[in-house]
């Protein structure tokens, strides 16, 4: 008993840091341009790999470029294309899930079997082949991304609507005559809804890491962008004069992804929402 | 065991059928031109006459079901065509590149269950104990931690200011150890965890009580009894990510400059060597597939409450 209430607080503190630290993360990204003491891209030879000033509190990197500004706007890249995945891979993955489930039959089977297929892969090696085909670039990334993501929120979703199919408020729904789409838009959506959100703050996490992973390959966010993978990958090249060009970014990523991590599993320990590996 | 194993071979087709089908589509959807693709990958300049009888020599003359059924024929036949590279057969550039790659990996999963089985064991024995708590922190961080960044980090560390092991390449023991630890990193935050969670639910088991009753050894109990069916979720989480080590070493090549499959795999996106692409894909697949069954049996021999009739029901 004590030890449960214990294990709550404990969860309950992780949970708050967690979403303040994203919450930080958030507000970066949108007030990026009225924060960014630069224009993130705005090159200056004359100042290049220059060390931290009052102008320039993280210094500047091998263009002249400030440092802080990058990163700054860096959160903007990496949380909105994540989001923009999560947003849109959930949509999909809700349309596919509800009709597999509701309608069951060969609908069903169908698209189960093609998610099987696309699980049956590796995740990333799928994206990269698929960016390797479409070519490198930002929308590339993020269709390769979201086509890889969405199989996994319409088979939980599907599994979450055959049980919930089964109950009586879906049945006195039925006969007090609400139309299929009706049932799904007011009974079934609203009930899946909560454990695929906890689902999806360890999915993002995983959206922001690939990301970062797809642009230090060359593959995503082309230059002059700034991006935190793109970042590392430029950096890295004075890893021996100034290696904090590589260190901060890299730090963002850490901060960013454990805070998803953290909350996801903190979450669905909570609610009792099981996680994928 | 042999209908089981034939069953599960089986099981193989589709999937690699479906590897093939939804490679076929993306390139047929992809604004890139084969017959371009080979003549910029092979620096000619393209002229009409050249990239007809290019598209000619490709089959894409053809309608789209026959060229379908070329492709998985000569892909059954283990012919991924050539490389619009280097113009040898995927097939042998696959072959000489592979070994580093299978080198890397195995030594990574080799380094991850030296650490992570005693960490976790030792964190699911002695719950909440600072041993804990480090391996908790542990596999926080390498569950977060962008392995390309974490290479560099390593780098910096390791090969700049302490000077102790080679930047990049291939030959010596040294030249494994940085990369292998990148790897490993990911592997180790989650066995960790699985280990101890399997471990956790083992030790309520009644075969643990029973055991205690008859007196025999602590140690004992947990090496002879617990570890060998808690390790076994372990196993399965071994072949199911076995796709963060596959996507692992294609990041952690490229930091290193190691030779191998990964690093081809990514000038391969770059030249738009489309029979190179097409090959990883499939290659992986099949891979990822093996490896799970090859998991899967040797299971069977570590709990022994697994039977094979049971899982022929498959």
């Amino acid at each position: 008993m004590i030890s449960s209430i214990r294990v709550g607080a404990k969860s309950n503190w992780a949970i708050a840091i967690c979403a303040v630290v994203l919450l930080v993360f958030f507000l970066v990204s949108i007030l990026a341009p009225w924060i960014a003491p630069h224009d993130p891209i705005q090159v200056n030879l004359a100042l290049k790999l220059s060390s931290p000033s009052w102008e320039y509190p993280l210094g500047t990197d091998h263009l002249g470029r400030c440092n802080l500004s990058r990163l700054l706007y860096g959160a903007r890249v990496s949380l909105g294309f994540a989001s923009l995945i999560f947003v849109a891979s959930l949509g999909v993955g809700l349309l596919v899930g509800t009709i597999a489930g509701y309608r069951g039959g060969w609908i069903d089977l169908f698209l189960m079997r093609f998610c099987d297929g696309v699980m049956a892969f590796p995740n990333l090696v799928l994206v990269l082949g698929i960016v390797g085909l479409l070519g490198p670039g930002l929308w590339q990334v993020v269709l390769a991304l979201m086509m890889v993501q969405w199989v996994y929120y319409a088979r939980m979703i599907r599994g979450m609507v055959v049980s919930m199919k089964q109950q009586n408020f879906i049945t006195a729904a039925r006969i007090s005559g609400s139309s299929t789409g009706k049932i799904i838009r007011r009974h079934l959506v609203p009930n899946v809804l909560p454990p695929i959100l906890v689902m999806g703050t360890l999915e993002m996490g995983w959206a922001i890491m690939d990301i970062s992973a797809l642009s230090f390959l060359g593959l995503g966010i082309q230059p002059p962008t700034p991006e935190w993978g793109a970042m590392i990958q430029e950096g890295k090249n004075f890893i021996r004069s100034q290696p904090e060009l590589m260190l901060y970014p890299g730090l963002m990523i850490l901060l960013v992804v454990i805070s998803f991590n953290v909350l996801g599993e903190s979450l669905s320990e909570r609610f009792g929402v099981k996680r994928r590996y | 065991m042999a209908t089981y194993l034939i069953k599960r071979l089986l099981a193989i087709i589709p999937i690699v059928l479906f590897a093939i089908f939804l490679m076929f589509i993306l390139i047929r959807l992809s604004p890139v031109d084969p017959a371009e693709a080979y003549l910029a990958a092979a620096n000619i300049h393209p002229t009409e006459g050249l990239l007809a009888e290019k598209r000619q020599e490709f089959g894409l003359d053809q309608s789209l079901i026959v060229q379908y059924f070329q492709t998985v024929k000569n892909i059954v036949q283990l012919d991924f065509g050539n490389s619009y590279v280097t113009n040898t057969p995927v097939w042998q550039e696959v072959a000489a590149r592979m070994p580093a790659t299978i080198q890397l990996a195995l030594s990574s999963i080799l380094l991850a269950v030296i650490v992570s089985v005693p960490l976790g064991f030792l964190s699911a024995v002695y719950k909440n104990s600072l041993i804990d708590h480090f391996s908790r922190l542990l596999s926080y961080l390498g569950a977060s931690i962008p392995q390309f960044w974490l290479g560099y980090i390593l780098i910096f560390f390791f090969a700049v200011k302490l000077d102790l092991f080679p930047v990049e390449g291939r030959g010596t023991w040294q030249h494994f150890v940085l990369p292998s630890v990148t790897l490993s990193m990911a592997l180790i935050a989650i066995y960790t965890r699985l280990l101890r969670a399997s471990v956790l639910e083992e030790l309520e088991e009644v075969y643990v009580l029973y055991a205690r009753t008859r007196g025999i050894k602590e140690k004992a109990i947990m090496v002879k009894h617990v570890l060998r069916i808690a390790i076994s979720p372990m196993l399965t989480g071994l072949g199911m990510n076995l796709g963060k080590l596959l996507t692992g070493t294609i990041i952690v090549e490229q930091v290193f400059s190691w030779p191998g499959f990964g690093r081809f795999f990514i000038e391969a996106i770059f030249n738009r060597d489309i029979p190179v692409i097409q090959s990883y894909v499939v290659l992986a697949a099949c891979l990822f597939i093996v490896c799970n069954l090859i998991v899967d049996i040797v299971q069977l021999y570590l709990d022994p409450r697994i039977s094979w009739k049971g899982r022929t029901e498959y």
